[in-house]
């Protein structure tokens, strides 16, 4: 039930994001889903792509440190209170939400979010026994 | 002024022959008290009474950094502990300090040449001595201290850091002579100006600056905004301290050698062949009369040259010029030396695989600043900043505590460090000295 993101450490230098974006480009991978968490000096660069493995293949040739993450998509019902529900539900759980990004396409009427949670198989069960949604991996990376 | 005119201005031909002598005494004594000595002249095949010129030392082993740390803690000493009454520590290359001792004579010897050295400088037992130096393992503080009361001159042991209070001290106390490193005081005629202070003002007659790189450009800037006489001194902890080496203030070109405690050497660093007087290589010691920690041919690693020729001061002592670097890669940071193997093993104990990284060194408005370079690669890296701040803030705070200077530590991206031939460029010195 889990999906795949991928991280990459970057400087904060003006154009290293396009550079990024060029990389996955030439490499033919479509990028689902983006955000960039930080600081003056660095930032990590959180992806969500079509295809994981092209993606890091193409990353590690062009020197870049890559790493792997377990994320959760869930669908948010696109009302007042959608996303409030999630996180009220996880915190009576005593889940926490590292950190979370939204998802550029809708699944149906539903928004999706992106969670990166620190008890990530304890979060599934929370959200499954609620009937929320979670989106697997292999339909998230093409939907 | 001379403070011990019968020694520091002896005929070369008298100060040779008391050298030789000295010399003697040292090895005979090295050889029957320090396994290490006594092992690597045995090696050599070469005794003690072997040495019948001053120059048959070029016969003797060389003793390295690496040889004092090999016998970590005490294993260089020559006498016995009880008989030690002070032990002082540098940094070395892993961490792992340079343990050096003294006997009651030997804190006596050290605080008579320091004593040599601010007169050299300027000093009379009238004036009060501002002493900036660090009290503590390293030797500046109370090397100097000692010398100072030996003087007969009021000692202000101040110490580094507070620089504010320091200021209000120099104004209320007003020192005649002040001690420090030649960037500390920099600093410190920076920060009096925030405050309203001119060091004009003050009552500073003379300067006495070392334990760090500098250049004649900074000592004409010193002498501008303090306005001050202000020399140089030299010395290492393993060898003594500060008081190995002064310069005088009637010439200013030159640090004087204390010859009849210390045999100077200047070797090619790469053969290891002695050089004649004039040429410059590195610098090699021989102490005279130590008890607790001799020293027989200590490589000092750094770079100069001896100049043989009279002074207009009266000093028969042979003169080396300003350090001009190093024969390692050892930087010198606010007076502390940083050795990058000492960064490396720092890192080695953050991550399983040591990351590149590099040192880059600046001078910010006087004072040293350290910039560690670190690169991220999979070992390192993780996907949430809050771990990645963590591990910056980590490092810096090990390197603190290990070496003792503040650095900040900056996460770059894999392969951003340049490469030499393949190696990295592991010290980046801008610093304009
Ligand atoms: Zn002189």
């Amino acid at each position: 039930m889990h999906a795949q993101q991928i991280s990459i450490f970057l400087e904060n230098k003006a154009g290293r994001l396009a550079e990024v974006t060029g990389i996955l480009a030439a490499a033919g991978v479509n990028i689902r889903a983006l955000a960039l968490a930080d600081t003056s000096d660095f930032g990590v660069l959180r992806l969500i792509v079509d295809d994981n493995q092209k993606a890091e293949n193409a990353l590690k040739q062009g020197g870049l440190t890559v790493s792997k993450t377990d994320v959760v998509a869930v669908a948010v019902d696109d009302r007042p209170g959608g996303l409030h529900h999630i996180l009220e539900l996880l915190q009576n759980a005593g889940i926490n939400v590292e950190y979370m990004y939204a998802f550029v396409q809708h699944s149906g009427a539903n928004a999706v979010m992106i969670f990166r949670f620190d008890q990530p198989d304890d979060a599934l069960k929370v959200l499954t026994a609620d009937g929320l949604k979670v989106i697997e991996g292999r339909r998230l990376y093409t939907m | 002024m001379i403070y011990d005119v019968e020694y520091e201005t002896m005929p070369r031909e008298a100060l040779e022959a008391i050298q030789l002598r000295r010399l003697k005494t040292t090895l005979e004594r090295v050889c029957a008290t320090v396994p290490f000595y006594r092992e690597r002249m045995a090696t050599a095949g070469i005794k003690p009474r072997d040495i019948q010129r001053l120059d048959d030392i070029r016969h003797i082993p060389f003793t390295t950094k690496q040889d004092l740390r090999d016998n970590y803690p005490f294993g260089m000493f020559a006498v016995p502990m009880d008989t030690v009454v002070r032990i002082h520590a540098s940094s070395g290359t892993t961490g792992q300090p340079t343990v050096v001792g003294y006997t009651a004579r030997d804190v006596n010897t050290w605080a008579t040449l320091m004593a040599r050295a601010l007169v050299a400088g300027g000093a009379t037992a009238n004036d009060i001595i501002h002493n900036a130096y660090g009290y503590g393992l390293f030797t500046g503080g109370l090397g100097v201290h000692y010398g100072a009361e030996k003087l007969g001159a009021s000692v202000i042991p101040v110490s580094g850091g507070n620089t504010r209070r320091q200021i209000l001290i120099m104004r209320d106390f007003k020192p005649t002579v002040i001690t420090a490193t030649p960037s500390y005081v920099l600093h410190l005629a920076e920060v009096a100006e925030e405050m309203g202070v001119s060091f004009k003002d003050l009552s500073f007659k003379f300067g006495i600056f070392g334990a760090e790189p500098w250049s004649e450009k900074m000592r004409q800037e010193i002498e501008r905004k303090l306005n001050i006489t202000a020399v140089d001194i030299y010395g290492l902890s393993e060898v003594i301290g500060p008081g190995v080496a002064i310069e005088c203030h009637e010439a200013k070109k030159g640090l004087h050698i204390f010859e009849d405690h210390f045999l100077p050497e200047i070797i090619d660093p790469a053969s290891g062949e002695v050089l004649p007087p004039g040429e410059t290589g590195e610098l090699v010691f021989t102490s005279l009369t130590k008890e607790a920690f001799p020293v027989i041919r200590y490589r000092t690693r750094d770079i100069t040259s001896l100049n043989p020729e009279p002074c207009v001061c009266g000093r028969t002592h042979v003169r080396m010029n300003r350090v001009s670097g190093r024969s390692d890669d050892m930087l010198i940071i606010r007076g502390v030396n940083v050795f990058p193997s000492q960064i490396e093993s720092i890192l080695m104990e953050t991550s399983e695989v040591a990351p590149h990284y590099q040192l880059v060194v600046d001078r910010e408005e006087n004072l040293d600043t350290l910039t560690v370079r670190v690169e991220v690669g999979e070992g390192l890296f993780s996907d949430e900043v809050r771990q990645l701040q963590a591990l910056e803030r980590q490092i810096s705070k090990n390197i603190k505590e290990t070496l003792g200077v503040s650095a900040k530590v900056k996460l770059v991206e894999p392969h951003t460090i340049q490469r030499s031939e393949g190696k990295a460029v592991r010290v980046i010195d801008n610093r304009k000295i």
